[in-house]
């Protein structure tokens, strides 16, 4: 448990080093930048996005489709890595329950692609 | 107190704060970044229990996958939250009464909990010793033989979300023009291009 920690202890380091300089960063900007704001420099270059203005909007709902199939996929692999690792303790049953898993799971797949869900149009 | 204890109450703070500030902030967005910010504290708690599997299940899928959706759905309904915030006085009394009830539950829950005398050895006869095996191998060891029935069960919950999500947002826009590879692949020349012999001075 002790060893464990110790092998956690550089990110941990990383963090507290990460944090400091991302404060030592917005810190510096907040004291040492020149905001002189006038209409022309803050409206909208050519035909950008104005600088400050309400940032939600309606996105088309298939940025959202791509997102969740992600994750579904994301959390498949997830299931894979216990698997990989303790690959020579499962046997034969876990290496088939795995399989069974992966097909059902190809099945949805077979049925998105079908479906045209990952084209765009 | 050691680095350990520093880094627990270090987390443990953090992940209590950024979950009040997750209810209490103004902005949605906010809210959502706040409930990165808990994510990553709970991920850094499970790293000093001993579950590391866990805490980068909990990095990986929460942080990664999970709350960036939620932040595409707050930026994706596009609801004037200054609005919704008028009616609140309405749905106060209401809101009270059920977490005075979950309050009620969770103080009879504490109140009446006991381990049951087995427990202890129950848990021990399933779970290896932590300290002979790392925590991913021995979850893997458990989850595919056996909790095998869970296990299959989690598979199919990700074919229905699977199937649902597609189910309720794939809209085919009609008359959009597609690309199709093998047709394009097996198109030959004769259905493309057509040779015609004009005579000089006479149109087709």
């Amino acid at each position: 448990m002790e060893d464990l920690l110790r092998e956690y202890l550089p990110i941990l380091i990383f963090l507290a080093l990460a944090i400091g300089l991302g404060l030592v960063l917005i810190l510096a900007a907040v004291v040492l930048a020149v905001r002189r704001p006038d209409p022309e420099k803050i409206s909208a270059y050519e035909c950008g996005f104005n600088a400050f203005d309400d940032a939600r909007m309606k996105f088309d709902v298939r940025f959202y489709l791509v997102s969740i199939l992600f994750i579904i996929f994301d959390l498949e692999v997830a299931f894979l890595f216990p698997w990989a690792v303790a690959f020579q303790d499962v046997g034969l049953f876990g290496f088939w329950s795995m399989m069974i898993f992966l097909a059902v799971l190809t099945i949805g797949f077979a049925y998105e692609w079908k479906k045209g869900a990952l084209e765009w149009e | 107190m050691t680095v350990a204890t520093l880094a627990f109450y270090l987390f443990a703070c953090t992940a209590i704060a950024a979950g009040l500030m997750t209810v209490l902030a103004r902005n949605p967005v906010h809210s959502v970044l706040w409930l990165i910010l808990a994510f990553f504290s709970c991920s850094g708690l499970f790293v000093l229990v001993g579950a590391e599997f866990v805490a980068m299940l909990l990095a990986i899928v929460y942080v990664g996958a999970v709350a960036v959706l939620f932040l595409f759905v707050v930026m994706m309904l596009d609801v004037d939250f200054a609005e919704l915030r008028a009616g609140m006085s309405d749905y106060l009394p209401v809101g009270l009464l059920i977490g005075l009830v979950l309050l009620i539950q969770l103080g009879l829950v504490a109140g009446q909990w006991v381990f049951a005398d087995a427990a202890p050895e129950l848990r021990t006869a399933v779970a290896p010793i932590p300290a002979e095996v790392e925590n991913t191998r021995a979850l893997g060891r458990l989850i595919y033989t056996d909790y095998v029935l869970l296990f299959q069960l989690a598979g199919l919950v990700l074919l229905v979300a699977m199937i649902g999500a597609i189910v309720l947002t794939l809209r085919h826009k009609a008359g959009i023009k597609r690309q199709d590879v093998l047709n394009q692949i097996y198109r030959e020349r004769h259905e493309a291009v057509e040779l015609k012999d004009v005579k000089p001075g006479q149109g087709l």
